[in-house]
């Protein structure tokens, strides 16, 4: 009995600059989660995991993390994921603050 | 302070061209990550939760006004206008960009800084006492012995893959500002029985998951045997350490597996071998060295004009009585400038505020500064007569908070604001904690007491030895905060004891002011302090102040 798979995202940060990113199902990286590909087969995880690390001079240290569904695309579950979708708490910067401007 | 010779500055731009080339090939893709990695690490380079980060080193916490411009220059120009001071009296940069990292270090290069062995199984920066050389308790100046520590470290073959990092205390006064006890090597100098120079060395000392105070294995080591003695404890933690496994590498481990009888004979052995091969060279050196931490040429002037201020100004009396220490020389005072203010992050300060902060070493303070180990900067040769006048320069750009060694002078590691490895976000809970007592009003009533947090079981925050420790986890996918109480990183070091099951984060704040609110039901006196009357009461009242609703509950 194996247990029930977990959905996932692909994420990694940014070579040059760090950033955090998602793997997108057209095979680009977002730094919006919600336009994240949710991936819900096993399988088909580490298929994308393999893609995502074979591009080194994009990104750096990609892993699959858990994700949900939600209205606007994929959630991340854990609490780690979801700062990572922001930035820190303690000030206006990161993605936070870059992706409003 | 001390300049670099000709050595040290051809060493550090050859590696500064070196890694310059390291990163070029990293972007071309010549280099794979996993080659980059390690070479990135060795020059203080870490890919963080958000960003990169670059950890610079400031060798035993010493600082020319010069120097702490350029890192502001850095800040602005490659980061986001501020640093983060650390509890190894290091900086760090949040948000630098890989292909940039180059022409910080070049930027670092010429101010006779760099960020090498700021990560890794090497010796790291030798901390040291932030009061060093201006403290009216002290036997002598360790900071030449320091240096003498850099330099031998600095890239020594034998010593660059230790089993695991490698951190390096030294104090020169009998009151332990430099957590001594909780180093792999702590040293604390004293003097013997016909009044020479020496140190007690300490080893094994070290928090983290498995937290230790260090043995002591020489009571008395004269001054001239250092670095033989110190290459003795490397030498054998380089064989017995083990390699095996990363939670058992570090030296504390060695020494509770081996027995300080046996560990201790060890390292006697092995320097019965180094000694009679350090010809005198080390001691010619150090002599050059000590010529560059000579004292500055003090001032000899009234002080009338502070004592009229200190009694007709409150708010500058409240700052005085707590942010001064007393320095050797009676006209003269250590500044501590508290990068505490309420509300804000522990430890970072702006770019502007550097530049004050240079300004005012550079008019006041004979061109020297010092970072503590609890992320202050420290002034520390003032004249009492200018105290005002930096007092007032300080209060116009927020770095004049009067809270030294008070409840909200937090020590806070990033937390998982910003670190990779952290389970639970620790800056946060230190600036609502800040703001609570500042809203409550109650903490020049509460006294000396400090709170340190970890966002993760490593301890950067040395939360073992707060006398209040919060130590943030992931349990179940949620952030849980333990308390640990009683630990203190002074002379008298102990490692703080499990209060019981830990608190979510909104409920952290309110359980440290229960415990607060119980010492001061509690204390003998105003004068007793938390640490005191922790000592002189134990757990218990505290235990029945944070769980006792809940346990009324759970009956209900």
């Amino acid at each position: 009995m194996s247990r029930r798979f977990t959905a996932k995202v692909v994420t990694a940060n940014r070579l040059r600059e760090g950033d955090v990113v998602y793997l997108t199902a057209d095979d680009q990286w977002t730094q919006h989660h919600h336009e994240a590909e949710l991936i819900e087969d096993e399988a088909h995880a580490q298929m994308r995991l393999l893609h995502a690390s074979a591009q080194k001079l994009l990104i750096v240290g990609a892993y699959l993390a858990d994700a949900k569904a939600g209205p606007n695309g994929p959630e991340p579950v854990h609490f780690r994921e979801a700062f990572r979708t922001r930035g820190p708490s303690n000030y206006d910067h990161g993605k936070q603050a870059d992706l409003r401007a | 302070m001390y300049s670099y010779s000709d050595f040290d500055e051809s060493f550090v731009r050859a590696r500064v061209a070196q890694f310059t080339d390291q990163v070029e090939r990293r972007l071309d893709g010549s280099l794979t990550e996993e080659e980059f990695r390690p070479l990135r690490l060795m020059n203080g380079l870490y890919l963080q939760l958000h960003a990169y980060m670059l950890r610079v080193a400031i060798p035993y916490g010493t600082i020319s006004p010069h120097q702490m411009r350029q890192l502001a220059m850095i800040a602005d120009t490659y980061d986001k206008g501020y640093g983060h001071f650390t509890t190894r009296q290091n900086i760090q940069f949040n948000w630098p960009k890989l292909p940039d990292v180059p022409a910080i270090l070049s930027a670092l290069a010429d101010v006779e800084m760099h960020a090498i062995q700021t990560s890794g199984n090497c010796v790291r920066n030798v901390t040291a006492d932030h009061f060093a050389g201006a403290a009216a308790d002290e036997i002598e100046d360790p900071r030449p012995y320091a240096e003498l520590l850099r330099q031998w470290s600095t890239d020594h073959p034998e010593f660059q893959f230790l089993p695991r990092k490698f951190k390096i205390a030294i104090t020169g006064a009998p009151n332990d500002r430099a957590v001594t006890r909780a180093h792999d090597i702590g040293l604390r100098m004293v003097k013997n029985a016909v009044g020479d120079s020496g140190f007690e060395v300490m080893v094994g000392g070290g928090l983290g998951r498995t937290p230790m105070i260090a043995h002591t294995v020489r009571d008395f080591l004269p001054a001239a045997d250092l670095l033989p003695y110190v290459e003795a404890v490397l030498s054998v933690y380089n064989t017995l350490g083990r390699r095996d496994n990363k939670y058992k590498a570090r030296i504390k481990i060695t020494v509770h597996e081996t027995g300080k009888e046996e560990i201790s004979r060890m390292i006697e052995d092995r320097f019965a071998e180094l000694r009679p091969l350090f010809g005198g060279a080390d001691q010619a050196l150090l002599d050059d060295i000590r010529a560059a931490f000579a004292p500055p040429a003090f001032r000899n002037a009234s002080v009338e004009a502070y004592d009229a201020f200190y009694k007709a100004d409150p708010v500058f009396r409240a700052w005085a009585d707590t942010n001064l220490a007393a320095h050797r020389n009676d006209q003269y005072a250590i500044v501590t400038i508290s990068v505490k203010a309420h509300g804000q992050t522990p430890g970072d300060a702006s770019s502007d505020q550097m530049r004050v902060m240079a300004d005012l070493a550079e008019r006041y303070g004979h061109n020297d500064l010092r970072i503590s180990h609890e992320q202050n900067v420290i002034l520390p040769h003032v004249h009492k007569s200018d105290l005002p006048a930096i007092h007032a320069t300080l209060a116009q750009v927020g770095l004049a908070t009067a809270n030294v060694g008070l409840i909200s002078d937090i020590i806070a590691c990033p937390g998982m604001d910003y670190c990779a490895l952290a389970t639970a976000r620790s800056i946060p809970i230190a600036t609502q904690i800040a703001d609570r007592f500042k809203a409550l009003d109650l903490e020049h009533e509460i006294g000396p007491l400090k709170i340190k947090i970890s966002g993760c079981i490593n301890a950067c925050g040395h939360h073992h030895v707060g006398h209040i420790g919060i130590l943030g986890l992931d349990r179940a996918g949620v952030e849980n905060y333990q308390i640990t109480l009683g630990g203190d990183g002074s002379e008298t070091a102990a490692i703080g004891d499990k209060t019981g099951p830990g608190f979510a984060y909104d409920e952290i704040v309110p359980a440290v002011e229960r415990i607060v609110r119980a010492y001061l039901s509690v204390r003998d006196t105003q004068e007793e302090t938390f640490l005191q009357t922790f000592r002189r009461l134990g757990m218990d009242p505290f235990k029945a102040a944070l769980y006792e609703t809940e346990g009324a509950q759970d009956a209900a």
